[in-house]
C-alpha cells in the first residue's frame, strides 16, 4: 500500500491505495470523480485523459503512486461554477459530441493542443488528436469544436481559472 | 421553425457529458457491491476436462465462482437467435445450442468458462488467474472460406458440413435467362472485411437481486433494454418478466453490439442471485474484440447482365456468409433479409437472384453491425456498376443514370417496395459538391507530383426504420417491430415523453423534445425525455436500424395526435368552441379566426382540476401510442469519394467526401449531419483501415487498438453534406431515418476511387498501404518490361 497525497480539482486529497493502483482507478473509485472513462486497456483510446501539472496524460498510463504531490484536473474541473470552460462550450456548440464517452479525454485533450500551440489549423487539431479515438462523430465536428475554443482562448477569455 | 422540426437545438444532453456527469454503466455502484471477471478460452476449439478453482478460492477478497455447469444445474436457457430462416429445399436453418457458458466444449477464443466474483476488480482478475482449465485441444476451422470443404472440421454436429442454410432470394430461372440473352456480362469476386463495432463504451452489467421481493435489476449497455428483459424472461429462464428490471442508462455507443443479450449479462444475474449481492462486470477491451459480435464477413461473386443499350437485365450473387462459432440474435436475418432484398440498389434491374450459405467457423459469432446486410448489399451493387462501367468503357454516372428508377412506389424483384425519392436529384448535387468537372485537372496535376487520383461513386438506397411486424413475421423474424410512446402532460403543463426507443449518442432527448414543441408549441426546455428504463417504460423495441426516427419518433407523433384531440376537446368547451375550431399555435390554444384563447397551462391545468371538462371525458392528459409502420423507409443517397495515393509508401487520403442524401424531413439538422459523420468515418474505416483476422489456429490477431487500425482524426477528412428532401409518404412525420447510410454508402465509394487510382478492379477492403503498394508494382511491371 501507498500513501499519495495530491490535489484533484483544486482540492488536496490523501488516500491509501495498493500499489499497483492507476491514477484512472483512483480518480474513479476513490474519489468517485467517474467522468475520466476507461474506453481500452492499452493506452490508445484517450478516454482517460486529464491533466497533471498542466499536461495532458493519459490516466491508465500512470500509477496513482508517481503522482504523488501533483495537481491534477480532470473534466469535472474544468467549469468555473455555472460557466462553462471555452473548450466544454465549443464542444456543445458544434455538436462536437454524440455519446459522451470519448468527450472528456477529447475536451482535456483540446485545451493541451489549444496550449501547445499559438495557431491552429485543421491539419494540426487532427495530427494533435492521434492519441484520442472517437466512434461517433467522425471527428468532424471535434476538429471544428476545438478550432472554434481556440480562436475563443486566445482572445483572452479567462477560461484557465480552473487550472 | 423556433425549436420545432429542422431547428439547429443544440443538444440537451450535452451539458452533462461535457462536465463529466454522464452516468455510463460502470459509473453505477451499489451498496455491498463485488466484481466479476469470466475466465475464457485460450483455445478456438477444445474440450473442457476440467476446472479447477481450488487456488482461486485462497485468493483474499474471493467470494464466489459460477460455472457453466451451475448455470445448466439452476436452468438457465440457451442464447437464442430470433429469426427462423429456411434453405432453398425448404428445410429449416441448422442452429446449434449456445448455451451460456459451455461446460464441455469451446468454439472460439474468448468463450466464457467460468466467473470469478471478489470484493474488488483486482481481486477478481487475480483470483480468475488463478484458476486452472485443463483443455483438450481439438482442430479449428478458423478460415471460413473452407468452411464448405470436404472434410473440414465441423463447429457444430447439428450442421453438417458447418452449412446453417442455404438461402436464396429472386428468380433463378428467369435471371439466368437474362445472362443468357445478355449482350455483356461482368464479373466481380468480392470480399466484405470482417469488422469489430468498438464502441467506446465498452459492455458492462451491473446485476443485483432482491431477496425479499425476489426481483432483480440489471443495469446494462444495451440498446434495447426491454428485448433484453423479454429475452432474459422468456429464454434465459432468469426471472419473469415482472420481477427483472432492466436499466440502460447512458449507453457510449452502440452501433449494434449492444442489441444482443450475450452470456455475461445472463451470467451477472444468475451470480447475484446465487451470491445475494450485487455484480458488476466491466469489459476490457480485450474481451470486447473477443466477445462483441462481429460484422460483415462476406465472400461474393457476383455478375451483372447488360444488354445492348447498356440496360441491367440481370444480377446474380452467390454470397458465404460467415456466423461464427453460434448463431447470435439476428444473425440469419443479416446477411440475408436485410441483404438481399436491397440488391436492386437504384437500378431498375428486372431479374436479380441472390443465393446465401451461412457457415459456422471457430470465430466470434457475427451479427449485425452499423448497416448490417446493405453495406454488403450496396457494395456488390456499387462495385459491378461501376466495374461495368469501366469494362464498358462509358461514365459510371451516365451508366447508373441509364438505369435509375424513376417511378415510385417501385416494386423490386427482390421484395422491396420503395417509396419515392430522386436519384438524379442526389446525383446532380454529388457532383456539383465534389466538382465532378474539375476532376480531370486535379488528376493531371497530381500526376505531375507523381501521385496517383481516383473519384468513386457510390449510389446507395438503403431500407430501415424496422419495420411493418407482420412482414417482419411472415419472413421468420420472432418479434414485432413496432414502437411505442406515452405522452405525460403534466398539469403546469410540462410534459414528459415516455419512449421505447433508447439513446445511445442519437441525441433523443434533444429531437424527441423538438417533435413535441413543433406540435404542441411548449419550449423544448419544458419536455423530458424518458427512456431505458423497463420499469418507466412498459415496452418497446429500442434502438437499432436507424429505427428511432421513422419508428420510435412515428409513436411519439400518433401519441401527439390523441394529446391534441383532447387538449382542443377540452380547450373547446371552455371557451365555448367546436373542438375542429381550435388551432395550437406558440403555445396557446386559440379559436380560429377569433381573439379568444387559452395558455397551453390553462387548458392543462383544467384537465386536471377536473371542475369544468366536458361530459364524459376523463380528468388528465396522458396518452399512449403503438406505431406500426407500414413500410421500411428506404433513405438514398449520392456519395462521391476522391482519393490521392502515394505510389512510393501505397497510402492513401480520403482528399474529399461528398455525400449527399435523402432522409426525407429533417428533425435536427445537426443531428443528422452528426449521425452522417459517424457513419462515413466507419465506413472509410471499413475500406482503408479496419480488418479482423484470425491466425488458423484461431488466435484474433488484431485484437487491440494497437492491431486492429479504428480510424483517427488524422486519417479522416473533413466531409461535404448536402440533402434531398423528398417526404417519406408512409411516415407520420415524413422522416426516413439517417443512422446508418454513411455507414452503408461509403466503403464503394472509397473503393471504386481507389480502384480508378489503380485502374484495376483487384483490391479487397481495407486497401492497406501494402495492398495498394502492391497494386502499384502491378501496374507499372508492363511498363517496366517494355
Amino acid at each position: 500500500m501507498s500513501e499519495v497525497k495530491l490535489t484533484v480539482n483544486g482540492r488536496a486529497v490523501t488516500r491509501d491505495v495498493e500499489d499497483r493502483t492507476l491514477l484512472v482507478t483512483l480518480l474513479r473509485e476513490h474519489l468517485g470523480l467517474t467522468g475520466t472513462h476507461v474506453g481500452c486497456d492499452t493506452s490508445q483510446c484517450g478516454a482517460c485523459t486529464v491533466h497533471i501539472d498542466g499536461h495532458a496524460v493519459k490516466s491508465c498510463t500512470v500509477l496513482a503512486a508517481q503522482v504523488d504531490g501533483s495537481e491534477v484536473v480532470t473534466i469535472e474541473g474544468l467549469a468555473d461554477g455555472a460557466s462553462l470552460h471555452p473548450m466544454q462550450e465549443a464542444f456543445r456548440t458544434h455538436h462536437g459530441l454524440q455519446c459522451g464517452f470519448c468527450t472528456p479525454g477529447m475536451i482535456m485533450m483540446g485545451i493541451d493542443i489549444v496550449q501547445r500551440h499559438s495557431s491552429l489549423d485543421e491539419e494540426t487539431i487532427r495530427k494533435e488528436l492521434e492519441g484520442n479515438i472517437c466512434r461517433c462523430t467522425g471527428y468532424h465536428n471535434i476538429v471544428k469544436a476545438i478550432k472554434a475554443a481556440a480562436d475563443d482562448m486566445a482572445v483572452g477569455t479567462p477560461s484557465m481559472a480552473a487550472e | 421553425m423556433g425549436e420545432g422540426i429542422g431547428a439547429r437545438v443544440l443538444r440537451k444532453e450535452d451539458q452533462r457529458f461535457i462536465t463529466g456527469k454522464g452516468r455510463y454503466t460502470d459509473d453505477i455502484s451499489e451498496r455491498d457491491m463485488t466484481h466479476g471477471v469470466f475466465v475464457r478460452s485460450p483455445h478456438a476449439h477444445a474440450r473442457i476436462r476440467s476446472i479447477d478453482a481450488s487456488e482461486a478460492k485462497n485468493v483474499p477478497g474471493f467470494v464466489g465462482i459460477v460455472t457453466g455447469q451451475d448455470l445448466i444445474d439452476g436452468a438457465i436457457g440457451n442464447i437464442i437467435c430470433g429469426w427462423m430462416i429456411y434453405s432453398k429445399d425448404g428445410s429449416a436453418m441448422k442452429a446449434a445450442p449456445w448455451k451460456v457458458m459451455d461446460p464441455e466444449i469451446v468454439r472460439h477464443v474468448g468463450q466464457p468458462v467460468a466467473f470469478v466474483v471478489a470484493e474488488t476488480r483486482a481481486a477478481a482478475v487475480d483470483a480468475a488467474e488463478a484458476v486452472t482449465v485443463d483443455y483438450e485441444e481439438l482442430p479449428a476451422l478458423t478460415n471460413f472460406h473452407h468452411a464448405l470443404d470436404p472434410g473440414a472440421v465441423e463447429v457444430h454436429p447439428e450442421a453438417p458440413g458447418n452449412l446453417i442454410c442455404d438461402w436464396q432470394l429472386g428468380d433463378e430461372a428467369a435471371t439466368d435467362d437474362a445472362f443468357a440473352k445478355a449482350a455483356h456480362v461482368v464479373e466481380l469476386d468480392l470480399e466484405q472485411n470482417r469488422l469489430v463495432p468498438n464502441a467506446i463504451e465498452p459492455r458492462a452489467a451491473i446485476a443485483s437481486y432482491n431477496v425479499a421481493e425476489e426481483h432483480y435489476t440489471l443495469n446494462t449497455t444495451s440498446q434495447n433494454p426491454h428485448v433484453a428483459r423479454l429475452c432474459l424472461s422468456a429464454f434465459y429462464n432468469v426471472a419473469p418478466e415482472h420481477k427483472l428490471r432492466v436499466i440502460a442508462p447512458d449507453v457510449g455507443g452502440g452501433f449494434g453490439s449492444k442489441i444482443y443479450i450475450y452470456p455475461e449479462e445472463i451470467t451477472c444475474l444468475f451470480a447475484a442471485r446465487v451470491l445475494e449481492r450485487p455484480v458488476k462486470w466491466v469489459a476490457d477491451r480485450s474481451e470486447s474484440f473477443l466477445t462483441d459480435a462481429h460484422g460483415r464477413d462476406h465472400k461474393t461473386k457476383a455478375k451483372l447482365a447488360l444488354d445492348a443499350d447498356l440496360k441491367f437485365t440481370g444480377l446474380k450473387v452467390e454470397t458465404i456468409a460467415n456466423i461464427g462459432a453460434y448463431m447470435s440474435l439476428f444473425s440469419s436475418a443479416t446477411p440475408t433479409y436485410l441483404y438481399a432484398t436491397l440488391l436492386s440498389g437504384q437500378y431498375t434491374t428486372p431479374n436479380i437472384y441472390c443465393n446465401v450459405k451461412l457457415v459456422y467457423s471457430h470465430t466470434t459469432p457475427v451479427d449485425a453491425y452499423r448497416g448490417a446486410g446493405r453495406p454488403e448489399a450496396t457494395f456488390v451493387v456499387e462495385r459491378i456498376v461501376e466495374a461495368a462501367a469501366r469494362k464498358l468503357g462509358v461514365d459510371p454516372i451516365e451508366l447508373r443514370r441509364k438505369n435509375f428508377i424513376r417511378e415510385f412506389p417501385y416494386q423490386t424483384p427482390v421484395l422491396m417496395a420503395y417509396d419515392p425519392t430522386d436519384f438524379d436529384a442526389l446525383v446532380e448535387k454529388g457532383l456539383a459538391h465534389a466538382d465532378h468537372a474539375g476532376f480531370p485537372a486535379r488528376r493531371a496535376e497530381a500526376e505531375r507530383r507523381g501521385k496517383l487520383r481516383g473519384m468513386g461513386f457510390s449510389c446507395y438506397i438503403e431500407a430501415c426504420g424496422l419495420a411493418p411486424s407482420k412482414a417482419v413475421g411472415q419472413l421468420g423474424g420472432g418479434v414485432g417491430q413496432w414502437e411505442s410512446a406515452e405522452v405525460r402532460v403534466n398539469p403546469v403543463g410540462t410534459i414528459e415523453i415516455l419512449t421505447g426507443s433508447h439513446s445511445h449518442g442519437q441525441g433523443h432527448e434533444t429531437t424527441f423534445a423538438q417533435v413535441v414543441a413543433d406540435r404542441l408549441g411548449v419550449p423544448v426546455g419544458n419536455v423530458a425525455i424518458v427512456h431505458g428504463d423497463t420499469d418507466k417504460i412498459q415496452f418497446g423495441m429500442g434502438s437499432y436500424g436507424s429505427r428511432s426516427g421513422p419508428v420510435g419518433m412515428g409513436a411519439i407523433a400518433r401519441a401527439l395526435d390523441k394529446v391534441e384531440a383532447k387538449a382542443k376537446v377540452i380547450a373547446g368547451h371552455l371557451m365555448e368552441a367546436d373542438p375542429s375550431d381550435i388551432v395550437i399555435e406558440n403555445g396557446e390554444l386559440k379559436v380560429a379566426g377569433t381573439d379568444r384563447k387559452l395558455g397551453w397551462h390553462e387548458m392543462t391545468l383544467a384537465a386536471y382540476t377536473a371542475h369544468n371538462l366536458p361530459d364524459g371525458i376523463e380528468p388528465g392528459l396522458t396518452e399512449k401510442a403503438f406505431y406500426d409502420p407500414a413500410n421500411f423507409t428506404f433513405p438514398a443517397g449520392c456519395f462521391v469519394c476522391e482519393v490521392e495515393i502515394d505510389p512510393d509508401t501505397g497510402i492513401t487520403r480520403v482528399v474529399r467526401f461528398v455525400a449527399v442524401d435523402d432522409f426525407g424531413v429533417i428533425v435536427n439538422p445537426n443531428v443528422v449531419e452528426g449521425q452522417v459523420h459517424g457513419g462515413l468515418a466507419q465506413g472509410i474505416g471499413q475500406a482503408l483501415y479496419e480488418g479482423a483476422y484470425y491466425d488458423d489456429a484461431g488466435q484474433l490477431l488484431t485484437g487491440s487498438y494497437m492491431d486492429y487500425c479504428l480510424p483517427r482524426a488524422d486519417d479522416l477528412p473533413s466531409f461535404s453534406l448536402d440533402h434531398v428532401e423528398t417526404p417519406n409518404p408512409n411516415n407520420p412525420l415524413g422522416v426516413k431515418g439517417c443512422g446508418e447510410a454513411g455507414a452503408i454508402g461509403a466503403p464503394a465509394a472509397v473503393i471504386n476511387a481507389v480502384t480508378d487510382a489503380l485502374r484495376t478492379e483487384a483490391m479487397t477492403m481495407p486497401a492497406t498501404p501494402e495492398k495498394v503498394w502492391r497494386a502499384v508494382q502491378a501496374m507499372r511491371a508492363p511498363i517496366a518490361a517494355e
